[in-house]
């Protein structure tokens, strides 16, 4: 073949130069919208953001007063106010709270629409249906169910112990007032909106798992428990590790439901991180220390994002 | 499918002979737990669609908390009109305009890149890779108070523009077509060349139609996205002129003046139109949301 080629090399040569010009100006003319588009409102704005963070920039600038170098000031302050810190907790408990729920819940789900069974196929269509509902809906929703002297929520729970759950008893189910049942409100309705995408996932995850392994379980007199146990739960560790690592991370970014339902109170009890960046940066338009928080931000999802996934691989190496 | 499901069913019948009294009672519970779930599910949804055609307010609030939040004592489209009555129909339109116009904007741009990627050789290519993997994992969130201050000099406020194009394009949504373009046999694309075709029409005749899972799946996720979309207008709207639903929903919701079953109303609205699109696309919406699994 080589040889059948070699007395057109010159031609083909000056052929494939040319080629490859032309293929330099179509790639990127191919990719220049998204490449300016990208640079102009991702990259651009990423590196104004570390740049404001040491700055004391305002968003209406005062002409009196010129934007300055402030070297660590922001974070400094960032991390000497109380919201922010109160943020920083609250996020903290509903991560704690959320990630290990969500994903056990997402888990049974998936495994329970996983069967064969008759109309299997609609409560998968029901159970995923959260998921389409914006969430600032599924605030609205939820807040009047959760409402403490008319609500839903409190109604059934009324009626499923015969009086016993009234609001009165149990302080918390005021979510209005009481610090932990506005926690709990926000944690539920987090917790109704998302877990269907963590089920689609995992759903996918077990198709994905061959019915051999399941068969040699079997023949090893394996019971349904220790199939889960020693076949499901090993081969869905890559499904695990997203599931955990994304939630985890929409943890963080926690906002639309919180500035529906509770702007943060009550006392700072539901104050987030965003909520903060978003009061910053906007409504007090100190942009200095919205970006600050914004660079915080970035850091702790790239830590989380990283640190998860060498956990879980150190895991996998120990098993 | 069928045939398939009854030849696994009889090969698990040969391996289990008779179903043992346990399997035999654990049908119906997972059945009942099953249908519980479904309502818990489904009980805002439903209990929403009923007291929204409850025109009584005392009646809304009455029934809020009771049985009757989930059958329909009227069927009045009286909140309906009311919210209508309050220009909701305005912030329909701007929502409806902002992804339909995001969104296909997007599914230009980000497949072009993609394909720019995947088939092309060029200076820089490999960089470019490497800048939309890495920019994947940037929330908007952190960059969100410097694009203000930017659209704010721009005098970009209070538009339609400033809702779309910091949107268009999106690294996740490259590397998705990326993943699909790289996939698809090349002798396809190979032969048009050989025939003349420029690498244009080889996007537009061969690799676009070729991929069309991959254009729903983008566009699906790309439009719940910006349909849902609360953060950022709610920095970059004042007036209700280019205000999207959630937050017209904020404003209606925060108005202590409004009645509670026009605020149902109003969430039916903003739910209804994309549980149909679901129920519809079912597929589409599982298969979008599900390849977000690959962002891992």
């Amino acid at each position: 073949m080589a040889t059948a080629i070699e007395p057109m090399s010159r031609d083909r040569l000056s052929d494939r130069r040319r080629r490859r010009g032309r293929e330099l100006l179509q790639g990127w003319g191919f990719a220049a919208p998204a490449i300016v588009l990208l640079a102009v409102f991702l990259v651009l704005p990423f590196i104004l953001a570390i740049y404001s963070s040491f700055t004391d920039q305002r968003l209406v600038p005062n002409p009196n007063l010129p934007t300055k170098w402030v070297g660590l000031r922001n974070y400094r302050r960032l991390f000497e106010n109380e919201s922010f810190l109160s943020g920083l907790v609250f996020n903290g408990i509903f991560v704690l709270v959320v990630v290990p729920l969500q994903t056990a819940f997402a888990l049974g789900l998936a495994v329970l629409v996983n069967q064969k069974l008759k109309f299997r196929n609609a409560f998968r269509t029901i159970y995923f249906a959260p998921v389409a509902v914006t969430m600032v809906v599924v605030a609205v929703m939820w807040t009047s169910f959760f409402n403490p002297s008319a609500g839903l929520i409190n109604s059934v729970l009324d009626t499923v112990s015969f009086g016993f759950l009234t609001p009165e008893r149990f302080g918390f189910l005021n979510w209005a007032l009481d610090r932990n049942g506005a926690r709990a409100a926000i944690i539920i309705l987090s917790i109704w909106q998302g877990v269907g995408f963590q089920m689609v996932i995992y759903l996918a995850g077990l198709q994905s798992i061959p019915d051999s392994l399941y068969e040699a379980a079997r023949i090893d007199g394996a019971n349904p428990w220790q199939q889960f146990r020693h076949v499901t739960i090993p081969q869905l560790r890559n499904t695990t590790i997203f599931v955990v690592l994304s939630t985890t991370i929409l943890a963080f970014a926690l906002f639309d439901q919180v500035e529906i339902m509770t702007q943060g109170g009550p006392q700072d009890a539901t104050q987030t991180m965003i909520l903060r960046l978003i009061t910053f940066g906007f409504r007090q338009g100190q942009v200095g220390m919205g970006s600050a928080l914004g660079v915080f931000y970035f850091v702790l999802v790239v830590v989380v994002a990283f640190t998860q996934r060498r956990l879980l691989r150190e895991e996998r190496a120990v098993a | 499918m069928a045939v398939m499901d009854a030849v696994r069913h009889v090969e698990e019948g040969v391996e289990v002979p008779r179903p043992s009294r346990r399997l035999r009672l654990r049908r119906p519970l997972t059945y009942s737990v099953m249908v519980l779930l479904a309502i818990f599910f489904v009980f805002p949804v439903v209990a929403m669609v009923v007291l929204s055609l409850q025109p009584n307010e005392t009646q809304v609030i009455a029934d809020q908390d009771s049985i009757w939040a989930f059958f329909p004592r009227a069927l009045s489209l009286q909140n309906y009109e009311d919210v209508f009555a309050r220009d909701v129909g305005r912030a329909v339109f701007n929502s409806a305009l902002i992804t339909i116009v995001t969104v296909g904007l997007g599914l230009v741009v980000n497949s072009m890149c993609a394909y720019g990627l995947a088939r092309l050789q060029w200076i820089g290519r490999s960089v470019v890779i490497g800048a939309v993997v890495a920019l994947m994992i940037v929330p908007f969130q952190s960059v969100s108070v410097p694009l203000l201050l930017i659209v704010n000099r721009l005098g970009w406020l209070d538009t339609y523009h400033v809702q779309i194009i910091p949107f268009v394009a999106n690294p996740f949504f490259i590397f998705l077509f990326y993943q699909a373009f790289i996939g698809l046999p090349k002798e396809i694309e190979e032969a048009a060349l050989i025939d003349g075709a420029g690498r244009w029409t080889i996007y537009r005749r061969i690799v676009t139609p070729l991929s069309r899972p991959t254009f729903a799946t983008v566009g699906i996720l790309q439009a719940l996205f910006v349909w849902g979309s609360f953060f950022w207008p709610l920095m970059v709207t004042r007036g209700p002129d280019v205000r999207p639903l959630p937050v017209a929903m904020q404003v209606l919701f925060s108005d202590p003046n409004v009645p509670l079953g026009d605020v149902f109303a109003f969430a039916a609205v903003m739910t209804l139109p994309i549980l149909a699109l679901y129920l519809g696309f079912q597929k589409w919406f599982v298969q979008s949301v599900a390849s977000q699994g690959l962002k891992g």
